[in-house]
């Protein structure tokens, strides 16, 4: 069989860079089953053979209080990797240290690889490897993650750990008079019942019902809900003693027990300072300027302002290319291919819908690049700092920030990244609550059609209408990320306790790797969805066809033109052309009218009548649920002006003026409703994949256009009574 | 020797952990960190807006919310 080891460590202890260190690019990226913690795998090649090694989630603890702890735990249960690799950071070795106590409290076998050496050296901080290695009882190989030093001395280790399993016997810490007694009655109860024993030492198991671990309390309640109760009450009562005499809780004693335990550890000739340890540091230096009170704003300010640059600017140039290739094979399709359903199917239903996905991949990569940058220098975390007292206000985490930004905070954005880029959240109701909420930036495929609406109703004003409807994105968002967080994600806010990592460099390889795989996760994942959903857009805009009868009025009207053609010639070739094309558009409209989307369209028309949209509105609307942008082309072929270019746009504003149905109070009810109703479906697909399940994806294409309708629809009625 | 909460502590100011004052989540959170008493702690900073608190221990940086230092009881060294 081969052998699985399984990597963890906190947070910034180097746990990545170690894993890409020994696997290189052979690694896979997947999901932990129902869960959204992504789960990475990778191959190790030893003396000949090949050892799996799986990336567990950084965590801090083994609590059951997030989702990373629980997967990890699980995973470390129920698929029993051979060894565990715990990675160490040297320079942080007492805080590190904490959820090593938690393996070997597991009975789990464990080999230790102290990372960054070299900074604890820096740092003036003396390791002394084996005196560790003695009072821990395992393995410890001295590390750097960062060059591959000691991997291969570490992987020896490992295996040799891993092939003589007979030595792992749980490691006992004494927990002071109260708990020790306690727990050693527990322990014995246990063990008699056999209570979930095949999967977890009696020992642990009896712990965690001491820290009231709800995960284990609910498996124990489902094994044998009777001695479940007892030891329940036993730590109640046990709690209620410790509060009544110390004023404190069972956990918060195991918890103090574990570091005094940690410190007995390292007194026994195991670490030496070099000076005060809570000294300045180099990075403590660069923080004075970096989160300083007034230079800390601007500099992030400036820092978010490039970020923004580099996704949205460089990647136009590859983003061209994309859109360039595409047209190409487009053409290529369109001369060779006969006229007919099928053409029409393939240029406008799959090569635009693939080109659509694809056309994103350059700006994907350049955002999860920018976003890796930021965050394995350590500068994210502070700007989480620095942001949390705004974001906190909505119900939302300092990381916000971010994909708020990248969706279109400064206008130009897109959602799709944004949605991407809410993975840096790590508490899971600050982090759905951020996803729902950042397609209501106005992103770069929105602002066409507000160019398009504001240049036919308020040219003077374009500027000051465009910063008006950045803050509306901006206002409406947070304050629906509040309303969700206390409808429908409520609950407390999850605790902030965050470290702010040293500054590093980041590795190119690293970055390099992590920008790939997530890219790749994006075409995988989004790309067959939304191929489909394309395909399903484009038969309801396509079918029923016009009728035969109609489709022969045009043709006839087309002869007529072609025979007064031969009659006259005194007729120039450029007017019969012109008025060639004419038919052609009106057959467009026509045909549109007639389709699935065009009879939605002029269904709806009663009820967004409320809103002030016609059913060519509806149409576009519709339209734009594959991609805002869309939504102009799909005006244009409304009102008969064809798909438009830019020539045809000045047209469709002048159109948009002089129709009856249009009025400055229309444009801003369709703003609105264009800013705030359902994303498009490449964003839809995001969210469904980042928060794990269909559902929220169904919710926000439901909420937010039910969301759309109702303040565009308030605004154009008081607008109404108010007599604009 | 005087004690008082962490949310009253000023930047520079250095103290010893004496009591955290809280259970479940928070409490599990705050004490995963190695704020637990006996801990020395110095405050680094405050984010522009006075809120979240940083902190070195143990020879790193920690954040806060005021929300959360609530719950700790600091000896601050005179």
């Amino acid at each position: 069989m081969k052998t699985t080891i399984a990597l963890a460590g906190n947070p910034n202890a180097g746990k990545t860079t170690l894993f890409n260190a020994l696997t290189g690019a052979r690694q896979h990226v997947g999901n932990y089953p129902g869960v959204t913690v992504e789960k990475k795998q990778g191959v190790y090649q030893f003396n000949g053979n090949s050892v799996q090694i799986v990336d567990l989630p950084g965590t801090y603890s083994l609590s059951a209080y997030s989702l990373e702890e629980v997967v990890a735990r699980d995973f470390l249960v129920k698929e029993c990797p051979a060894v565990v690799v715990n990675i160490l950071d040297a320079s942080n070795l007492e805080r590190n240290l904490y959820l090593t106590m938690q393996f070997m409290e597991m009975g789990l076998p464990v080999c230790i690889a102290l990372n960054m050496m070299d900074l604890a050296e820096k740092r003036g901080i003396e390791i002394n490897v084996s005196a560790l290695s003695k009072a821990l009882g395992t393995p410890v190989i001295a590390t750097i993650a960062r060059n591959g030093a000691g991997k291969k001395e570490l992987m020896q280790a490992a295996i040799e750990v891993a092939n003589n399993k007979t030595a792992t016997k749980p490691f006992c810490i004494s927990y002071g008079e109260d708990i020790d007694g306690l727990l050693r009655q527990m322990e014995k109860q246990i063990r008699q019942a056999g209570f979930l024993t095949d999967t977890y030492d009696s020992r642990w198991i009896a712990l965690k019902y001491l820290e009231s671990d709800e995960q284990i309390v609910s498996l124990g309640q489902k094994a044998n809900a009777q001695l479940s109760s007892q030891l329940e009450l036993k730590t109640r009562n046990l709690s209620e003693h410790l509060f009544k005499t110390l004023e404190t809780y069972p956990e918060a004693i195991i918890a103090d027990h574990r570091y005094g335990y940690i410190k007995s550890i390292l007194k026994q000739d195991v670490i030496r300072f070099r000076g005060d340890q809570n000294r300045l540091f180099i990075s403590d230096k660069i923080d004075k300027v970096l989160v300083n009170r007034f230079a800390g704003p601007l500099i992030m300010l400036a820092v978010l302002l490039v970020l923004y640059h580099f996704t949205f600017s460089y990647s136009a140039i590859p983003v061209a290319w994309m859109e360039a290739f595409f047209v190409w094979i487009g053409g290529l399709a369109q001369t060779h291919l006969a006229d007919g359903v099928l053409k029409s199917l393939i240029i406008a239903g799959i090569i635009d819908g693939v080109g659509g996905v694809l056309g994103f991949v350059p700006l994907i990569m350049f955002m999860f690049l920018g976003v890796a940058l930021l965050e394995d220098t350590g500068y994210l975390a502070r700007v989480a700092f620095m942001m949390d007292r705004v974001f906190r206000v909505f119900g939302l985490h300092g990381s916000s920030v971010m994909a708020y930004i990248v969706s279109g905070g400064i206008a130009g954005g897109c959602a799709v990244p944004g949605v991407m880029a809410s993975r840096t959240l790590k508490s899971r109701k600050e982090r759905l609550a951020t996803l729902l909420t950042v397609p209501f930036m106005n992103c770069g495929a929105k602002l066409p059609v507000f160019a398009l609406l504001v240049a036919a109703f308020f040219s003077e004003k374009k500027a000051i209408m465009m910063f008006v409807l950045t803050l509306i994105a901006w206002i409406g968002a947070l304050l629906v990320a509040k309303l969700l967080r206390i409808t429908v994600i409520r609950g407390e806010s999850t605790p902030f306790v965050m470290e702010l990592p040293p500054y590093r460099c980041p590795t190119f390889k690293g970055l390099a790797i992590h920008t790939w795989e997530r890219t790749w996760q994006y075409i995988k994942k989004a790309g067959t969805v939304i191929l489909g959903i394309s395909i399903l857009l484009w038969s309801m805009m396509t079918f029923p066809g016009l009728p035969e009868s109609q489709g022969r009025h045009y043709d006839q009207q087309r002869e007529t033109l072609k025979s007064t053609f031969q009659i006259d010639q005194g007729i120039i070739d450029q007017d019969i052309k012109k008025q060639l094309a004419l038919i052609d558009k009106k057959e467009a409209e026509a045909a549109l009218r007639h389709s699935i989307a065009g009879r939605l369209g002029t269904a709806l028309e009663p009820v967004s009548r409320l809103a002030g949209f016609d059913w060519r509105t509806n149409i576009s609307l519709v339209g734009g649920f594959a991609a805002k942008e869309v939504i102009v082309s799909t005006l244009g072929t409304a009102y008969s002006l064809g798909q438009t270019d830019s020539e045809q746009n000045i047209a469709l504003s002048k159109k948009l003026a002089q129709s009856p149905n249009w009025s400055p109070l229309t444009a801003i009810s369709a703003i609105l409703f264009i800013m705030f109703y359902a994303p498009c479906f490449v964003s839809v697909a995001c969210i469904c994949r980042e928060s794990g399940s269909w559902k929220w994806g169904a919710f926000s294409i439901v909420f937010n256009t039910l969301l759309a309708f109702f303040i565009a629809g308030a605004v154009y009625q008081i607008g109404g009574i108010l007599g604009f | 020797m005087q004690v008082i909460n962490m949310r009253q502590m000023k930047r520079g100011q250095t103290g010893t952990i004496k009591r955290i004052g809280a259970n479940g989540q928070m409490g599990c959170r705050i004490r995963d960190m190695g704020l637990v008493p006996g801990t020395r702690i110095t405050i680094q900073g405050r984010a522009p807006l006075k809120d979240p608190v940083a902190l070195r221990l143990m020879g790193f940086t920690l954040t806060l919310r005021n929300s959360e230092a609530d719950f700790i009881l600091v000896e601050v060294d005179s």
